[in-house]
């Protein structure tokens, strides 16, 4: 066990340069000049913009730039963005709320979609089962924006049950409705997973077998039926915070909130290629690290798997 | 239906009341196609401390009419009528609390398939644990000890740590000894055996069942046996029930319905269980002789017309390396360990074994799936490692497999036609309309109507379906079939038509058969040389005939024995054996 999750650390570094290297690479090779950008319509002083390129490695050749930042990396200095600041603060200001966000998120998808999923494939082919399916379906054919934009303005200005927008009051209030929009497509795919599973282990022999032994249905259910079904769905939810984290950029931006992907989204657009490499590198980070989770978490379910 | 009469040592007061008696049952499965019935008015008697058994093919409403008893139908099965009184309550109007007490306490089930009826993510322990409380036998640390206890009483050694284990850790036949001790946990008055050994091999089957005979014995548990192999059923069972498309069509003593079967159907499956009648099919076998004589090459003078070896099988070797373990100190597994054979052209050759004992590898290696470690496949005299694309090619259209699950082996998107014509379309013989008349050969060949072509796998039985996995192994006119467990699966009429098939095909097309099987009872009927394996190795290897009457192995000997039926000598009318 200690060996195999060893192993998988050990597998990060591979993956780390390779990503580092392939991100900074297509940074680098975004057309446009960000220090000619720098200086809008008017141009800048040949003179200044050689400084700042000096300053910031620019003029040196692609190889040698990603090494001085994978030595930065290792000196905890991860350079500065052109406004001069550190990129570290710009992280620790977006990681945090969007981190937040997405573990609410993941947190709505995984409750409400687990128990609406049991309860539909315990009642396979019922109006419960067929309205629970109607409905995420729309939730997934429904882009997220009409969705949140709609929450918005229902929830928040009609009704003003929870407040519209997050800006800069980062609460626990304030975040529950992003999260539900944020989790609201995973949600759906949660439910569908959870209700499939049900049903399928229903039918599974040793569900027969467990119900001859003397059983009552409820504990058939819970015991025989449900920690079955959960293998999938936590392999689903394990890959789902990742791409919770790097991708509520949308929900983000309707709900005001200064987070990773907004962060990201104006780093790519200005060219700023060690934040954008830094950000993007945190977050495969995270997705490696979410993915050992549900491999560990895999084996606690079904005891078949064992890592050696 | 008729009293049992007493048979020996089974005798029973005539006086005594029935513990089990359905009348009538009727049990339906609500279709897209309307209301199918699966049980046609079953009446079927089970006295207290008796072994009734329930024999038919697969969908004669067997299963579920023993499912019926607990209210364990499958999808949209119901009872639709009858009743099944149970110690003089009818379980069919019981409320689904009620039959919750009946379930485990009053009768137990010990399910088919081992592989798929113990939860995977729970230990043994903890599954054995449950039945004893949810029947308010045991619970807290005396149920732990008595866990043990039945586990040791089911015939499992060690019991107390193998308790703690999962399913996965345990073999085939020790997780049916942990259902057994399910099944008893509770000690009911009725066990309900659905086929509880036919995913097992033949000498565990043995064993398992001399053990749960003798604890029912003990116990005076009566058991309601369901199994599709007739020999098992009246070596098990001293009252027989043969089921056939839903309806009883004979019932009796074991002895007398084996010895004077009165329905025709129960005629044709006494005369057609290979754990009874054990002979090479022998008519066929005549005309192959002389078919081969003349396919044989005139180029050359008479030795040319004897029988060489198509296939030959040199000191063959294959090792696995087992998954997991640290780099550089991974175990290796020895599948094939040193095994040389040869076929002889227009003979089958039989590979016997338990599960594991290599057999399928060597298959394998034999179709060239699969490179052996070491040792060498010549075929028709060339080494097979030898073979570049274009003759590996060819080599492909000469040696066609035949698998075990015709459920599996067929595409279900492609129509039988594409199925039977893709090796044609593969190998680029003939053109359209030369290839749909081949197909139709074909399907003339395995008796299938040329209609079927237009259909598709699921709409076939799985003996229609293995007639057509026949036909496309012989699209393109192979000289050597490898048939994987190719009756396996199949039920014992069906069996026959099939082996009868093959044996015709040998000697109409001068085939060669290398036959993989775990039943010997099938080797006497299809083969002509018989290979022992066991652990990777032939410990046995002779002429068919010459195996079964006078085998020199003591595992040889043990797979003999371990024959369902092996023992009854029915058609002599001794009275032992019955109930051995």
């Amino acid at each position: 066990m200690a060996w195999y999750v060893g192993r998988r650390l050990l597998q990060m570094i591979p993956v780390f340069l390779g990503a580092t290297l392939l991100i900074y690479a297509m940074v680098f090779l975004l057309p446009g000049d960000p220090v000619a950008a720098l200086g809008g319509e008017r141009g800048l002083n040949p003179a200044v913009a050689a400084q700042i390129r000096a300053e910031y490695n620019l003029d040196k050749p692609f190889l040698v730039q990603y090494l001085l930042y994978l030595q930065g990396i290792f000196t905890f200095d991860l350079g500065t963005t052109f406004s001069g600041r550190p990129v570290t603060d710009v992280m620790a200001d977006a990681f945090p709320v969007t981190f937040q966000l997405a573990v609410m998120a993941l947190a709505f998808e995984a409750v409400f979609g687990i128990a609406a999923g049991v309860i539909a494939g315990l009642r396979k082919g019922k109006a419960f089962d067929a309205t629970v399916l109607v409905l995420s379906l729309l939730v997934v054919a429904v882009p997220t924006f009409v969705i949140g934009f709609v929450m918005q303005f229902v929830v928040g200005v009609k009704l003003r049950w929870l407040p519209t927008a997050v800006g800069s009051d980062v609460s626990f209030t304030s975040l529950i409705m992003p999260a539900i929009v944020l989790g609201a497509v995973s949600f759906a795919y949660v439910l569908r997973l959870t209700r499939n599973s049900v049903a399928e282990n229903l039918t599974a022999d040793h569900v027969r077998t467990a119900t001859a032994k003397g059983l009552s249905r409820p504990r058939v259910v819970s015991v025989h039926v449900l920690r079955n079904s959960l293998i999938p769905v936590v392999t689903f939810l394990g890959a789902d915070l990742g791409a919770l984290m790097g991708g509520a950029i949308i929900t983000e931006g309707i709900f005001n909130i200064n987070g990773v992907g907004g962060t990201l989204f104006r780093a790519i657009q200005q060219g700023q290629s060690t934040t954008v490499v830094s950000v993007t590198t945190v977050l495969v980070i995270v997705y490696i690290v979410a993915n050992l989770l549900v491999d560990l978490l895999y084996a606690a379910l079904d005891p078949r798997i064992r890592y050696a | 239906m008729s009293q049992p009469t007493s048979t020996g040592a089974a005798a029973r007061p005539s006086d005594q009341q029935p513990l089990l008696a359905i009348r009538d049952l009727e049990v339906s499965f609500t279709t897209a196609a309307g209301v199918v019935p699966a049980v046609r008015g079953v009446d079927l008697t089970v006295y207290p401390g008796q072994t009734v058994a329930i024999v038919g093919e697969s969908g004669s409403g067997k299963s579920t009419t023993a499912h019926a008893i607990i209210d364990l139908l499958p999808g949209t099965g119901k009872v639709t009528g009858g009743s099944i009184m149970f110690e003089g309550r009818d379980l069919a109007a019981l409320s689904r609390r009620e039959m919750v007490a009946v379930r485990g306490k009053e009768i137990g089930l010990v399910p088919q398939d081992p592989m798929s009826n113990l939860n995977p993510v729970w230990s043994v322990g903890f599954q054995v644990k449950e039945a004893l409380k949810a029947n308010g036998v045991a619970r807290g640390a005396a149920a732990d000890k008595r866990v043990a206890e039945l586990l040791t009483e089911a015939g499992l050694p060690d019991a107390a740590r193998r308790a703690k284990q999962y399913p996965h850790e345990y073999s085939g036949g020790m997780r049916q000894r942990a259902l057994i001790a399910i099944g008893l946990a509770a000690r009911p008055k009725l066990l309900i055996a659905d086929e509880p050994t036919s995913a097992l091999d033949v000498t565990v089957q043995r064993t398992i069942l001399d053990h749960l005979q003798g604890l029912t014995e003990e116990l005076g548990t009566a058991v309601l046996f369901i199994t599709h192999d007739l020999g098992l059923a009246a070596e098990r069972a001293e009252h027989l029930v043969v089921m056939y498309r839903g309806k009883v069509v004979e019932s009796g003593p074991a002895r007398d319905i084996l010895s004077a079967p009165r329905h025709p159907y129960t005629q044709r499956l006494v005369a057609s269980a290979p754990s009874l009648a054990s002979q090479r099919i022998q008519s066929a076998k005549e005309r192959g002789v002389t078919t081969t004589e003349l396919l044989a090459p005139t180029g050359g003078d008479g030795v040319n017309a004897t029988r060489d070896d198509v296939v030959a099988v040199e000191n063959l070797t294959r090792t696995f390396k087992l998954r997991g373990g640290r780099p550089g100190k991974q175990k290796e597994f020895t599948a094939v360990d040193d095994v040389s054979f040869a076929i002889k052209r227009g003979t089958t050759m039989a590979l016997v074994g338990e599960s594991g004992s290599g057999k399928s590898t060597v298959a394998n290696i034999v179709l060239n799936l699969l490179d052996p470690t070491s040792g060498r496949i010549l075929f028709d005299g060339t080494d097979l490692s030898t073979l570049n694309r274009a003759q590996l090619f060819d080599f492909r259209r000469r040696v066609q497999p035949i698998f075990q699950n015709p459920y599996g082996s067929l595409d279900p998107m492609y129509s039988i036609y594409r199925t039977i014509e893709e090796p044609l379309r593969t190998h680029k013989i003939g053109d359209q309309k030369s290839r749909e008349a081949r197909v139709r050969e074909l399907l003339d060949l395995v008796a299938l109507p040329a209609s079927t072509m237009r259909r598709y796998p699921n709409e076939l039985s799985g003996g229609q379906r293995q007639r057509i996995a026949i036909a496309r192994a012989l699209a393109l006119g192979p000289e050597v079939i490898v048939c994987d467990e190719a009756v396996s699966a199949l039920d014992v009429l069906v069996q026959a038509q099939i082996l009868t098939l093959l044996n015709d095909l040998q000697a109409e097309l001068g085939l060669s058969y290398l036959f993989i099987t775990h039943d010997l009872a099938v080797v006497r009927q299809i083969a002509d040389e018989v290979c022992v394996m066991k652990s990777g190795k032939i410990v046995e290897a002779a002429v068919t005939d010459e195996v079964f009457d006078n085998p020199r192995e003591q595992y040889t000997r043990d797979l003999l024995a371990a024959i369902p039926g092996a023992a009854l000598n029915i058609f002599g009318g001794s009275d032992q054996g019955i109930r051995a």
